[in-house]
């Protein structure tokens, strides 16, 4: 009787393991139907799936989302990769259809400064009120 | 005492700009088109009735025109056909209905049951020219001027307030066209 259990357990186990190992491995074969010669541009293509939002499924990118947009934009994706184009020929195309919003990566530019330097400046003031803390307690001492 | 009040006035200020940011937060969510004020992107797309007319952007050059990105799979396109029907009546100007992503059949009998408000059809069976467009879900509506310059973009479908607004916008383009 023990015996079964435990072997219930271990199947328990490894089913689940397998459901979570099946969808994540799921994910991958969802986003490629298409076939590449050339596998550095099958790598350009899963990069740049991935740095591209789609727009309908705001907060998905276009290898993460199945919507039909998504589906044509990485069609659009394939064939240009396919032609040769650049990365930044390709992205550019991207922000002259639907904006910088597509980039997951927003550039350095002057209105995306604070954006990029946010982080740093938080991190100085963080920084900087914590020495002044250590700094008063010490006197306090 | 002054003190402890600090983080509590930090607090007090976050809530409001939190409270602040809610009510934009529906706008944050649409992506303003990078076209706006761009000629419209040229299309050579077969009609709806006559699947083997091809039109293009150049055929509307001359006045302004409404391009509605429109599909029978989509729900909202059927909440704003009153406002679609309407522009068709009162706008003046040519109203082209952009039949994204759809089947043949499925568009036709979607027209047949709730009426075609439209002067004219093109259809994007492949969605390349919706891409060319910007277009990202349905509907949308495009106001273009005499000159083919998009003026204007509403994303999601048309109701009383935007009705008005979009009959504003075109008659200031019909204004425009017939002074110059």
């Amino acid at each position: 009787m023990k015996s079964t259990t435990g072997r219930f357990s271990f199947f328990a186990v490894t089913s689940v393991l397998g459901l979570i190992l099946g969808t994540s491995l799921g994910w991958a074969s969802a986003i490629t139907p298409y076939e590449f010669n050339d596998p550095a541009n099958e790598a350009r293509f899963q990069a740049l799936s991935r740095e591209l939002r789609c727009t309908v499924c705001q907060n998905q990118s276009l290898a993460d989302s199945d919507a039909p947009l998504a589906q044509d934009l990485r069609r659009e994706l394939y064939e240009m990769i396919q032609d040769g184009r650049a990365d930044m020929e390709i992205r550019q195309f991207m922000v002259d259809r639907y904006g910088e919003f597509v980039l997951y990566r927003p550039p350095i530019a002057s209105h995306t400064l604070l954006l990029w330097a946010g982080p740093f400046i938080m991190l100085l003031i963080g920084i900087a009120i914590g020495l002044i803390t250590i700094k008063r307690r010490r006197k306090a001492l | 005492m002054i003190k402890m009040l600090v983080p509590f006035g930090i607090f007090v200020a976050l809530v409001i700009m939190l409270i602040a940011g809610l009510d934009t937060a529906e706008e944050r969510q649409l992506v303003a088109s990078p076209l706006i004020d761009k000629p419209v992107p040229t299309f050579e797309l077969p009609g709806l009735y006559e699947p083997n007319v091809q039109r293009s952007n150049a055929d509307f050059v001359g006045q302004p025109w409404i391009l509605n990105v429109w599909g029978s799979w989509c729900w909202a396109c059927r909440v704003e056909h009153p406002f679609v029907e309407r522009l068709g009546r009162e706008a003046g100007v040519p109203l082209v209905g952009f039949n994204w992503k759809d089947e043949r059949e499925d568009a036709l009998e979607w027209i047949d049951r709730y009426g075609d408000a439209w002067t004219t059809h093109v259809v994007d069976f492949e969605g390349r020219s919706a891409i060319d467009l910007g277009v990202y879900g349905a509907p949308e509506t495009f106001l273009i001027d005499h000159q083919g310059i998009i003026r204007h973009k509403h994303i999601g479908p048309i109701d009383q307030t935007i009705f008005n607004d979009l009959m504003r916008r075109i008659m200031e383009l019909r204004s425009e066209a017939e002074s110059a």
